[in-house]
C-alpha cells in the first residue's frame, strides 16, 4: 500500500503530474535517440547552444502574436534552422570547425533576440514567458510535443542508415555522392524542431539534460548505436518519472529534479557501466597485469 | 498621461533649462514676486521607478511636472535591465521617486551611475508594511521562504526584503504615497506649492471616495467567498484591506519554479476549502495558473494588474483605473 502512495498515488490523484509524466515520455522518446547522435558527431553542446539560438525567432513570434505556442514555435524554427544551416555551411566551405561557428552564430542570435526583446520596451522576463515549464502542460503543448516526437523518430528510422554511415565515416559517404550533406540537413531540422517544441513546452533546461545525459549514459552500456538509442529513450523516460516523484515528495522544483535524476543515472553509468565504466577498466587493467605477470613467470 | 516615459532632454536643453531657471530666480528675486514662476519654466523633472509611481506623480504634479517611469507599463520590476535612456534620464533628473521596501534594489547602483545626487523620496514612508512573516499561509509560506532564498542566488538584481513592498496595492497607502509625493513635489519646486496642494487635494478625494464604495462592496461578500489564488505573492495590502485571502502560487518571486509538491499542496486547498478564483497577473506567464484552474474546476478570474501598468488605451493604464480593474474582476468573481 505504501509503494502505491509512493509510486503511483501523485499520478492517480492529480491531472498535471500525468500531464507532465506524458509529456516528458513524449520528448525522451524522440530526443533520447537525438542525443545519441549528437554524441556521436561531437556535438553535444548543440542543444544548450540552440536553446539561445531560437530566442530572436520566439520573441519575433510572440511580439507580433502575442502568447501564441504556433506563432512563437513557427519563429523559434526558424531561427534554429538558420542558424543550424549557416553553422553548418561555414563549417563545411572554410576551415572554421563546426563547434567553433555554432559558438559564433548562436551568440550573434542570441544578441539580435535580447535586442528584439527590450526594443518593445516591455522588459518582462521573457525567458519564463516564452518557455515552458513541466508542471504546467496544457493541450496544445502536449499535442505539440506528442506529434513533434512522433514525426521526428518516423523520420528518423527513414534515415537511420545513412546517418549512421555518415556519423561513423562522413569521408567515405560523401565520396559515395552528395547524400551526406542531405542526410545532415534532415537530422538538423529534426534536431531543431524537437528542441523548439520542446523549449516551449517543458523549458530549455529540461530538453537540453533530457537530450544529452542519458545518451551519455547509454555509451556505457551497450555498443551498438541502435541499442544506444533504445536505451537512451528508456533512460529519459525513467528519470523523467523519478525526478517528477522527486519534486512530488521532496518539495522540490520539477525540472531540476528530472535534471538531476538523469545526472545521478549518468554518474553511475560513469562507474559501473560495462563498456568503458571506470570500475570495469579498472578491473580489465588489473586482469591484463594479472596476465602478463603470469607470462613472465 | 501626456508625455509619459518619453524623456528625451538633450544635453543642451539640461543647460538651457538650468540657465533659464537662474534668469528667472534671479527675476523673482528682482521682482519679489514668486507669481514670476510661469509657464514659461520648463516642468520639473522626474523619474520615478515604476509606472504606478509615475501615473501618481503625474496626478499630483500635473502640467508642472514632466513624469518618466523607468519600468514601463508592462514591465516588471522583478527582472529588470536597464537601458542608456534610462541613465539619461536619471541623469537630467530633478527629483527620483521610489517605492522603497527594497522593492527597487537596482536604484542606488542605478543612480550612481547616472551621475544623479538630488533627491531622492521614498514615497512608502508612513505606511504600516506588511511583513513577509505574517502572512504565512502553513504549508506555502515555507515554499515562500525557500523561494527568496533561490531568488538571491538569482542576478536578476531584484531582492525582496523582510517586508512586501506591493504596497500601492491598498488605497489607504495610496493616500500616505500621494502626500509624501505632494510634499516631496513642493520641496523641489515651491513656487508650484499651490498647484500640488490643489492636484492632491482633488486626487486624494478620488481615492478615498472609491475607497469607501469598495469597502461597501467587499464588506457584502459572505465569508466563504473569501479566497483567491494569483500567480505571485502580491495582493496582500489588498487582502488585508478588504479581508480578502490572496493564496500565491509562485510565492514572493516570479523566477522560481514551484515544486510539484506545492501545486499538489494548492490544489488540496483548493479542493477542500473552496477557491473561488484563479487570477493570472499582467507580469507572470499564465501557463501554471491556467493547470491549477484546469485541475480544480475554479474559475479563471482574468488577468490582474501588480506591479505595472497596462499599456494605454487600456482601463488599468492609470493607478486608478488599476485598482478600479483589479477590484472590479475580483468583486465579479467573487460574488455569490
Amino acid at each position: 500500500m505504501w509503494l502505491y502512495e509512493l509510486l503511483l498515488a501523485p499520478f492517480v490523484e492529480y491531472g498535471f503530474m500525468r500531464r507532465a509524466l506524458a509529456g516528458s515520455f513524449a520528448l525522451a522518446a524522440a530526443a533520447g535517440p537525438l542525443g545519441v547522435f549528437l554524441v556521436l558527431r561531437r556535438m553535444s553542446l548543440m542543444g544548450d547552444a540552440m536553446a539561445h539560438a531560437i530566442l530572436p525567432g520566439v520573441a519575433v513570434g510572440f511580439l507580433t502574436a502575442g502568447l501564441s505556442l504556433g506563432a512563437m514555435a513557427i519563429g523559434g524554427m526558424i531561427t534554429g534552422l538558420v542558424v543550424a544551416l549557416l553553422a553548418g555551411l561555414v563549417a563545411r566551405v572554410t576551415p572554421l570547425r563546426e563547434d567553433a561557428s555554432f559558438a559564433a552564430f548562436y551568440l550573434v542570435s542570441l544578441g539580435l533576440g535580447v535586442l528584439l526583446v527590450s526594443l518593445r520596451g516591455s522588459n518582462m522576463d521573457l525567458i519564463h514567458v516564452l518557455f515552458g515549464t513541466v508542471l504546467g502542460l496544457d493541450d496544445a503543448s502536449l499535442i505539440l510535443v506528442t506529434s513533434t516526437s512522433s514525426i521526428a523518430l518516423l523520420a528518423l528510422a527513414i534515415i537511420y542508415r545513412p546517418l549512421v554511415l555518415e556519423c561513423l565515416d562522413p569521408v567515405f559517404l560523401r565520396s559515395e555522392g552528395r547524400i551526406g550533406s542531405w542526410v545532415h540537413m534532415v537530422f538538423l531540422v529534426l534536431l531543431v524542431m524537437t528542441l523548439v517544441a520542446g523549449f516551449q513546452v517543458l523549458g530549455t533546461l529540461m530538453v537540453v539534460g533530457i537530450m544529452m545525459l542519458p545518451a551519455t549514459a547509454a555509451r556505457f552500456w551497450v555498443h551498438s548505436a541502435s541499442s544506444q538509442m533504445t536505451l537512451a529513450a528508456l533512460l529519459g523516460m525513467v528519470t523523467s518519472y523519478m525526478g517528477l516523484l522527486a519534486s512530488y515528495h521532496y518539495n522540490v522544483p520539477a525540472s531540476p529534479a528530472i535534471i538531476l535524476a538523469a545526472g545521478a543515472v549518468y554518474f553511475l553509468s560513469i562507474c559501473v557501466g560495462p563498456h568503458g565504466g571506470l570500475v570495469h577498466t579498472a578491473w580489465q587493467a588489473r586482469a591484463r597485469r594479472q596476465r602478463l605477470s603470469h607470462l613472465s613467470e | 498621461m501626456m508625455g509619459y516615459r518619453s524623456v528625451s532632454v538633450t544635453v543642451a536643453s539640461f543647460w538651457q533649462h538650468h540657465v533659464k531657471r537662474t534668469i528667472v530666480a534671479i527675476s523673482a528675486l528682482a521682482l519679489t514676486s514668486s507669481v514670476a514662476w510661469a509657464t514659461s519654466d520648463k516642468p520639473l523633472q522626474v523619474v520615478a521607478s515604476f509606472s504606478i509611481l509615475g501615473d501618481m506623480v503625474q496626478q499630483v504634479g500635473g502640467e508642472a511636472v514632466q513624469v518618466s517611469a523607468i519600468v514601463g507599463a508592462e514591465g516588471d520590476a522583478h527582472s529588470f535591465e536597464p537601458r542608456p535612456s534610462d541613465t539619461k534620464a536619471l541623469a537630467s533628473a530633478e527629483l527620483v521617486v521610489m517605492n522603497g521596501l527594497e522593492f527597487e534594489a537596482w536604484m542606488p547602483r542605478l543612480a550612481q551611475s547616472a551621475g544623479y545626487t538630488g533627491p531622492q523620496v521614498i514615497v512608502s514612508q508612513g505606511i504600516t508594511p506588511i511583513a513577509y512573516q505574517d502572512q504565512a499561509h502553513g504549508s506555502d509560506h515555507h515554499g515562500d521562504h525557500h523561494d527568496d532564498h533561490d531568488h538571491d542566488h538569482d542576478h536578476h538584481g531584484h531582492q525582496h526584503g523582510e517586508f512586501d513592498p506591493h504596497a500601492w496595492q491598498s488605497l489607504s497607502n495610496a493616500v500616505v504615497y500621494v502626500n509624501n509625493i505632494r510634499d516631496a513635489l513642493i520641496q523641489a519646486r515651491p513656487a508650484a506649492a499651490e498647484q500640488f496642494h490643489a492636484n492632491a487635494e482633488a486626487y486624494l478625494a478620488q481615492l478615498r471616495d472609491l475607497d469607501q464604495q469598495l469597502q461597501a462592496a467587499f464588506a457584502a461578500l459572505p465569508a466563504e467567498r473569501r479566497k483567491v489564488i494569483t500567480s505571485h505573492d502580491a495582493f496582500a495590502y489588498l487582502g488585508a484591506e478588504y479581508n480578502i485571502e490572496f493564496i500565491p502560487l509562485l510565492g514572493v518571486s516570479n523566477l522560481a519554479e514551484p515544486s510539484a509538491q506545492e501545486i499538489a499542496g494548492l490544489i488540496d486547498r483548493a479542493r477542500t476549502e473552496g477557491i473561488s478564483a484563479i487570477f493570472v497577473e499582467n507580469v507572470v506567464s499564465p501557463r501554471l495558473v491556467e493547470q491549477v484552474a484546469r485541475e480544480t474546476g475554479a474559475a479563471l478570474g482574468g488577468v490582474l494588474y501588480s506591479d505595472a501598468l497596462a499599456k494605454s488605451p487600456h482601463d488599468a493604464d492609470t493607478y486608478l483605473g488599476l485598482i478600479k480593474w483589479n477590484t472590479t474582476k475580483l468583486l465579479q468573481a467573487l460574488a455569490p
